[in-house]
């Protein structure tokens, strides 16, 4: 058994500390206050391959593991979450087309999404359907040889700056049918009938455009559907099941920023003529601080490797992960804000924002209840 | 990264899974209600090779590494958390620091008797008045003409009485803290040692605790461990692999806990159906299930470390913190999903409620182990 990273995900580690050490961090202040989408970040993550780490070399990528890309979400997290968000949502965005495309499909959209010239997005909750995903009432109709798509989503996590989205909509045509009449569909912004709405205003990752999306009479040729009719929903679990290591390792990169913070300042205060990390209360708060990271990240790693030799429980390993993780992340994060006492309460120093960061991934790609119920289900299930 | 179970590994956990459920189990509630040290559990162990698991092939013992070692005490604390820790406490600080640093003669003498359970090992570092402060110790070993008198008392030592070779820890330049301790290995049947009354405990009724006193306690100079003032580092290496064994002491506590609290949660029907369909229910089933995952990996990535020649004091400290809470709180809500029924003695739940709440404080109380994750914090 062997816990260590290797040479790949080591030097992409570094790559990405020095990259977001000095271009970052600098950076993660000012975007959280304007609210606006970091493209100069965008630009930079996609000159220097950081987007095309979700991908495989065939397809214009530099690695493909799940594990690579778990270190690189972690490490942009310590510094920025919003940062780290362009490029978990190119591998969110990307996972229906590399887990159910085409190859025609793939070789399609993929390499694009690679190079970083263009960005995906990942549609699948409505205003009506949240956990409750199968509810969802965006429809494709087909005629002939495409399908006439009418409907909205919401919460799109970079749904105004996508260039190609996968969108999952019922293919039924009688309007109450269960889940196993979902399909998906690859999306160009492009298309008529595509519209962007309002982007929500949020508690934290501010820089990170969450959108409405409307479809208008849009029309998708077939050749855009992913795999067959039905395959829509069991697709969407599939991805997250992929995906949801991602938001671990974000909670647990905003954890290591916290904690690192929150370390570094208890050094530097003195009160009662020491500084205060030399209490037993700071130290003890640090030392729990520290163990939570410990077993969020092996959780998380955990998750992604099992992803990475394609185990059969990964349904279970990333409800783990991103459950433990994500509870950890507001935990630690409140505890440095604590620590900072009156100044981790300020906008002057980043606490305040990593726990405003961190408090979204105990909710999104399923929020910590649904993990639970899924966690449990599988726990209760009777073994063969 | 490589997180598989080698072939070897995944051999030892079946036998061992074998073993537990077929001799553990049925033992469990009398060991615990006789508060009967399991000898018999033990020679049976010892048969299969559990005696000798982190003893070199060379001096008869297994040869295996820690994580076989973790999923060997994690098997068995399933079923029974005081014959895990006896054999724990004998494969870990009673016998390791042999292994470790006993001279070729030291290693001849003491380790085939041990790997084949004909002598049962203890540690003894703890005093009255030396708890967390153990480099404070106050037990003395004098020079004498073959070699040292022991004069002492060691409190709260595991397997006392039932031991054939204790690990003791004496200070031979009195008032120069850690840096006078020095580690014995001394014969039980050394009548310079005696061992007090079992003591009476909330739990782990089955494994033998007591006081172990030394009065003119005369050991060679060939019995000393290592060199004079080196004992504290023995101390504190012995505990640092001690440590994931407690820790997995407590991931095996909060499986069995779990296994048991699952089985009855899909039995029990309360309003028309099995309570395991009610939320509440379901939500303190996967909490307790994603805890024990966590420390389950802590555990084993402390070992691999340790098995990789690596520093590994951080991760057992933080594997053991996390992991004896963990099982703390989910042995109580598996009583709780229990109900009535839980609070019982003749189901095994409040037995592994007992049982765990020593986790949190041998070994290294948690708080101790909070010092030492912050000491090591502060070498980063």
């Amino acid at each position: 058994m062997d816990f260590a990273l290797n040479d790949e995900q080591r030097e992409i580690r570094e790559m990405v500390h020095d990259i977001c050490l000095e271009r970052v961090e600098p950076r993660a202040a000012e975007i959280d206050e304007s609210g606006e989408f970091p493209w100069d970040i965008k630009e930079l993550f996609a000159k220097h391959d950081i987007l095309a780490i979700p991908f495989t070399p065939e397809y214009g990528g530099v690695s493909g593991s799940a594990l690579t890309l778990i270190v690189a979400v972690e490490e942009i997290s310590k510094f920025c979450v919003t940062s780290s968000l362009i490029l978990s949502v190119q591998s969110l965005g990307s996972l229906p087309i590399w887990l159910a495309g085409s190859e025609e499909q793939k070789r399609k959209y993929l390499p694009p999404l690679a190079r970083g010239e263009q960005m995906a997005a990942f549609a699948l909750t409505e205003p009506g359907s949240g956990s409750d995903a199968g509810g969802m009432r965006t429809r494709a109709i087909r005629r002939g040889e495409t399908y006439v798509m009418n409907g909205s989503k919401t919460f799109i996590t970079g749904g105004s700056v996508a260039d190609t989205i996968v969108v999952f909509a019922r293919t039924d045509q009688d309007g109450d049918a269960p889940a196993r009449d979902i399909s998906a569909f690859i999306v160009e912004k492009t298309m008529p009938g595509f519209k962007v709405g309002k982007l929500e205003k949020k508690m934290g990752i501010r820089g990170s455009p969450t959108a409405q999306l409307f479809f208008e009479d849009l029309a998708v040729p077939v050749a855009n559907r992913l795999g067959n009719e039905g395959d829509g929903f069991k697709l969407a679990m599939r991805v997250l099941d992929h995906s949801r290591p991602g938001i671990a390792a974000q909670a647990l990169g905003i954890a290591e920023g916290a904690f690192a913070l929150a370390r570094r300042y208890a050094r530097d205060r003195r009160q009662f003529g020491k500084p205060i990390i030399e209490f037993q209360g700071i130290q003890f708060m640090l030392a729990d601080m520290a163990t939570q990271i410990e077993a969020a990240r092996a959780l998380t790693y955990a998750a992604a490797d099992a992803l990475d030799r394609h185990l059969p429980d990964i349904n279970l390993s990333s409800a783990m992960a991103k459950v433990f993780a994500s509870d950890a992340a507001m935990r630690v994060t409140t505890d440095a804000v604590q620590i900072l006492g009156g100044y981790g309460y300020l906008r002057d120093f980043p606490a305040e924002r990593m726990m405003r960061d961190a408090k979204i991934t105990q909710i999104y790609e399923g929020t910590n209840e649904i993990q639970r119920l899924v966690i449990a289900r599988e726990v209760l299930k009777e073994k063969g | 990264m490589d997180l598989a179970l080698s072939p070897e590994q995944q051999e030892v956990r079946t036998l061992v899974r074998e073993f537990a459920e077929r001799e553990v189990k049925p033992r469990a509630e009398a060991i615990d209600h006789n508060s009967e040290f399991p000898r018999d559990l033990v020679d049976k162990a010892a048969r299969l090779g559990l005696l000798g698991v982190l003893v070199p092939d060379a001096y008869g013992g297994a040869g295996l590494d820690h994580v076989s070692f973790a999923i060997f005490v994690e098997e068995v604390a399933r079923f029974c958390a005081s014959t895990a820790v006896i054999l724990d406490v004998h494969n870990s600080v009673g016998t390791e620091p042999v292994v470790i640093f006993g001279s070729e003669e030291q290693k001849g003498r003491w380790l085939p008797d041990l790997a084949q359970g004909k002598k049962l090992a203890a540690f003894a570092l703890t005093e009255p008045e030396a708890g967390s402060d153990a480099a404070h110790l106050k037990t003395t070993a004098t020079r004498s003409d073959r070699g040292y008198l022991l004069n002492g008392t060691k409190i709260f030592i595991t397997n006392a009485g039932e031991a054939g070779l204790y690990v003791v820890m004496a200070s031979t330049r009195p008032g120069s803290g850690a840096d006078g301790i020095t580690a014995f290995l001394v014969d039980g049947d050394n009548p310079g040692l005696k061992v007090g009354p079992k003591f009476k405990k909330m739990g782990l009724n089955g494994s033998a605790i007591a006081e172990v006193y030394m009065e003119n306690c005369a050991v060679d100079e060939a019995d000393r461990l290592g060199n004079e003032g080196q004992g504290f580092r023995i101390a504190m290496r012995a505990l640092d692999s001690g440590r994931i064994g407690i820790s997995a002491q407590a991931v095996g506590l909060a499986q069995g806990a779990l296994d048991d609290a699952v089985a009855y949660a899909r039995e029990r029907k309360q309003f028309g159906k099995p309570i395991g369909e009610l939320q509440t229910i379901q939500n303190k089933v996967a909490d307790m299930a994603v805890k024990i995952r966590a420390a389950r990996w802590m555990t084993w990535k402390a070992a691999a470390l340790c098995d990789a020649g690596l520093p590994f004091t951080r991760e057992a400290s933080m594997a053991k913190l996390f992991a004896t809470d963990a099982a703390m709180e989910i042995t109580l809500d598996a009583l709780q999903v229990f109900g009535g029924y839980g609070y019982l003695e003749e189901y095994p739940m409040a037995r592994r409620v007992r049982d765990a709440k020593a986790c949190q404080i041998y070994e290294g109380t948690n708080q101790v182990q909070r010092v030492v994750i912050a000491r090591e914090l502060e070498r980063v």
